[in-house]
C-alpha cells in the first residue's frame, strides 16, 4: 500500500482530502491528513471580529467534521521533512514515511520580525487582526477608542489575503463614524506598496476611495523600528508616523519547519511550479494553498482553483503521465468597503482585474471593479458556501478554475 | 517602449525608463542612471547590490525581493536604504540594467 500525506488540514488541504478520496484508486493508496490544530477556523471572518459582526464562536469548526471517511486523520505538528528519504518526522519523534507529499500549510504572521513590535506594546496599543487572538483582542481595544492617531500598516509583501488591511481600513472608517468617533481620529493607511494595491488600475480605484474617505495615505513606507514607549513608527529612510493605536499586519511566514528542512526561500515558502503546483525541488511534493512562493494572492479562493490542477497532478505523476500547466494564478477577492458595500475583482498572472459581470457574463450578480451592495452580500455569503461547498470540493457553478475574459471590458 | 540615450549608447527602455534589454547595459550606462536617480556616484556598496541583482537574474530570471537581497547577498536593509534612498530595489534594478521587480500581489 503506497501513502499520501496531506500536511495541514485547513482551505487547502481539506479539499484536497475530498478531492483526491473521490479520486484515488484505494486499494493502492491510502491518504493521511495531519494538523497541529484540532480546529478549522473560517479566516476570511477575521476581519469582521474588531467591529463586533464575528466572534471566535461564530468562526470556528472542528477540523474532523470536514474530512471525509475512509482517510486516516492525525493530531500532531510535523516538525520537520526528509525529502530525500520521503519521511515526516512528528513532533513526539516518531516517523512517518510517505510517496506523495501534499504541503497546505498555510502562512502565519511573524510579529517578531520587526524591532519593537512584539514588545511592551503588542495587545496594548499594537494589535493584528489575522489571528483569531489578536481580532478579539482589537475588537475590545476598539470598544474604548476615543480618537487619535489609527494606523494601518502592512509591514512587508507578500501577506496572505492582500486586500484586507484595505478592508479593514474602509471598516474602521464606517465603524467609528456610527459610533461618532470618526472626526476625533486620523485614520492613516501606511503600506511598502507605491499605491494601495498591488495591481494598477485597482489600485488608483481604491486609492481615491481612501481620499474620499478621508483617509491620509503613506506608501512606499518600509518599516525600521517601532518605538513602544513613544508609540513611533519608524522607517528604514527616516520617516516617522506617530500612533495610538496600530493595527499591523506583521511579516507573513510559511511554517518555520521549511527552513530545518532545508525546503523554504527567504519567507519560508516553497518554490513550487507556478503552473504545474509541483515543488521545484522534489517530484513527489506537491504545494497548495499559501505555503508555496508562486506569484499570486494568497487566499481561499486561490487554494480553490488550485485544488483541481492539484489533483489531476497527482493523478497523472501516478500514472507516470507528464504534469498539466493549468494554473494560471486565477484569484477572485471580494473587497468589503463598508457602508454595506463591496467591490470585487478578478484577475490571474497575467491579466489585471477589469471591470465586467461575475460569474454569469453580462448578468453577474455580481460586478466587478465597482462598489455595490451585491457585492457585500457576496462577501457575507462566503462564509457559508466556504463551509459547504469550498471545502468539499464541490464544484461552484459559473465558477471556472481558470481566468475567463467572457464579460469583461478591458 | 522607446529609445534612449544613455552615456553615449542608444538603448530600448519602458515608459518608466528601465531598460528593456538587459545585453545593452554596460557600467556607463549604471553610472549615468544612478545620477539620474540622484543617487550619485556608484561606490563598492553600491556595485555588491548590483552585481548581486544581475547574478540572481540569470541564475532565475526574476529581480530578487528585498529580504533576499538581506539575507543571500548579505546587504542589511539599513545599508540598502542608505545607498538607494527612496526605494532600494526599485532604483537598484534600474541602475543594474533589469526590470522594475513585478510588485508581488
Ligand atoms: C484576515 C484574513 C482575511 C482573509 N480574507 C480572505 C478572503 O476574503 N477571501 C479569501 O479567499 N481568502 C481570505 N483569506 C485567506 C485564506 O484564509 C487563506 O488563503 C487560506 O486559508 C489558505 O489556506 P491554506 O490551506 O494554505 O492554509 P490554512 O487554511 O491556514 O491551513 C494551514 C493548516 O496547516 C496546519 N499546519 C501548519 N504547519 C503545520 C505543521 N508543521 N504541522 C502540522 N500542521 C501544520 C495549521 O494548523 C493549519 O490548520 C484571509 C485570511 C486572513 C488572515
Amino acid at each position: 500500500m503506497k501513502r499520501i500525506v496531506i500536511l495541514g488540514a485547513g482551505t487547502g488541504g481539506t479539499m484536497m482530502a475530498n478531492h483526491l478520496v473521490k479520486k484515488i484508486n484505494k486499494k493502492e493508496w491510502s491518504i493521511t491528513v495531519i494538523d497541529q490544530e484540532t480546529k478549522h477556523y473560517y479566516q476570511a471572518g477575521y476581519i469582521f471580529i474588531p467591529f463586533g459582526m464575528e466572534s471566535k464562536r461564530t468562526l470556528t469548526k472542528q477540523i474532523k467534521q470536514f474530512l471525509p471517511k475512509g482517510i486516516g486523520h492525525m493530531n500532531i505538528r510535523v516538525d520537520l521533512i526528509k525529502p530525500e528519504e520521503n519521511k515526516l518526522v512528528l513532533s513526539d519523534g516518531k516517523e512517518l514515511d510517505y510517496d506523495i507529499l501534499i504541503t497546505a500549510t498555510g502562512c502565519r504572521i511573524v510579529p517578531s520580525e520587526v524591532e519593537g513590535m512584539d514588545g511592551e506594546g503588542w495587545m496594548r496599543d499594537i494589535f493584528d487582526f489575522y489571528t483569531v487572538e489578536g481580532a478579539t483582542a482589537l475588537a475590545e481595544k476598539l470598544k474604548t477608542w476615543e480618537g487619535g492617531n489609527l494606523v494601518v500598516h502592512t509591514a512587508e509583501m507578500p501577506i496572505k489575503c492582500p486586500v484586507a488591511p484595505l478592508e479593514f481600513t474602509f471598516l474602521s472608517d464606517w465603524f467609528l463614524t456610527k459610533n461618532g468617533k470618526r472626526s476625533a481620529t486620523k485614520l492613516i493607511y501606511v503600506t511598502p506598496l507605491s499605491g494601495a494595491f498591488t495591481k494598477e488600475k485597482t489600485s488608483e480605484i481604491l486609492g481615491h476611495l481612501l481620499e474620499n474617505k478621508n483617509i491620509e495615505i503613506v506608501p512606499d513606507f518600509a518599516v525600521e523600528k517601532i518605538d513602544p514607549a513613544n508609540r513611533i513608527m519608524r522607517s528604514f529612510d527616516g520617516i516617522e508616523i506617530k500612533y495610538d493605536l496600530l493595527v499591523t499586519i506583521p511579516t507573513n511566514m510559511g511554517d518555520e519547519l521549511y527552513e530545518k528542512s532545508g525546503m523554504g526561500d527567504e519567507l519560508n515558502f516553497i518554490p513550487t511550479d507556478k503552473h504545474t503546483l509541483q515543488s521545484k525541488k522534489h517530484e513527489n511534493i506537491f504545494v497548495i494553498g499559501d505555503a508555496s512562493d508562486v506569484p499570486t494572492s494568497k487566499a481561499g479562493s486561490v487554494a480553490h482553483a488550485q485544488g483541481e490542477v492539484v489533483t489531476k497532478n497527482i493523478l497523472r505523476y501516478i500514472a507516470g503521465k507528464d504534469l498539466l500547466p493549468d494554473f494560471d494564478g486565477h484569484a477572485n477577492c471580494f473587497i468589503e468597503s463598508g457602508y454595506g458595500k463591496g467591490f470585487l475583482i478578478d484577475f490571474n498572472y497575467d491579466i489585471p482585474p477589469a471591470e465586467g459581470t461575475f460569474p454569469v457574463p453580462g448578468l453577474g450578480p455580481f460586478s466587478l471593479l465597482k462598489e455595490t451592495r451585491m457585492n457585500h452580500l457576496g462577501k457575507l455569503s462566503a462564509k457559508w458556501i466556504y463551509w459547504n461547498i469550498f471545502l468539499k470540493g464541490i464544484k461552484i457553478p459559473f465558477i471556472t478554475s481558470k481566468l475567463t475574459m467572457k464579460g469583461k471590458k478591458f | 517602449m522607446g529609445q534612449k540615450e544613455i552615456a553615449g549608447k542608444t538603448v530600448s527602455v519602458n515608459e518608466e525608463g528601465y531598460l528593456t534589454i538587459h545585453e545593452e547595459w554596460n557600467k556607463e550606462i549604471a553610472a549615468a542612471i544612478a545620477v539620474e536617480e540622484g543617487i550619485g556616484e556608484l561606490k563598492e556598496g553600491h556595485w555588491k547590490v548590483i552585481e548581486f541583482l544581475q547574478k540572481e537574474f540569470k541564475e532565475n530570471g526574476t529581480v530578487p525581493s528585498l529580504r533576499r537581497v538581506t539575507k543571500a547577498g548579505g546587504v542589511p536593509t539599513k545599508d540598502l536604504y542608505a545607498f538607494f534612498p527612496g526605494g532600494p530595489l526599485k532604483k537598484s534594478s534600474k541602475i543594474a540594467g533589469l526590470l522594475k521587480p513585478a510588485s508581488c500581489v
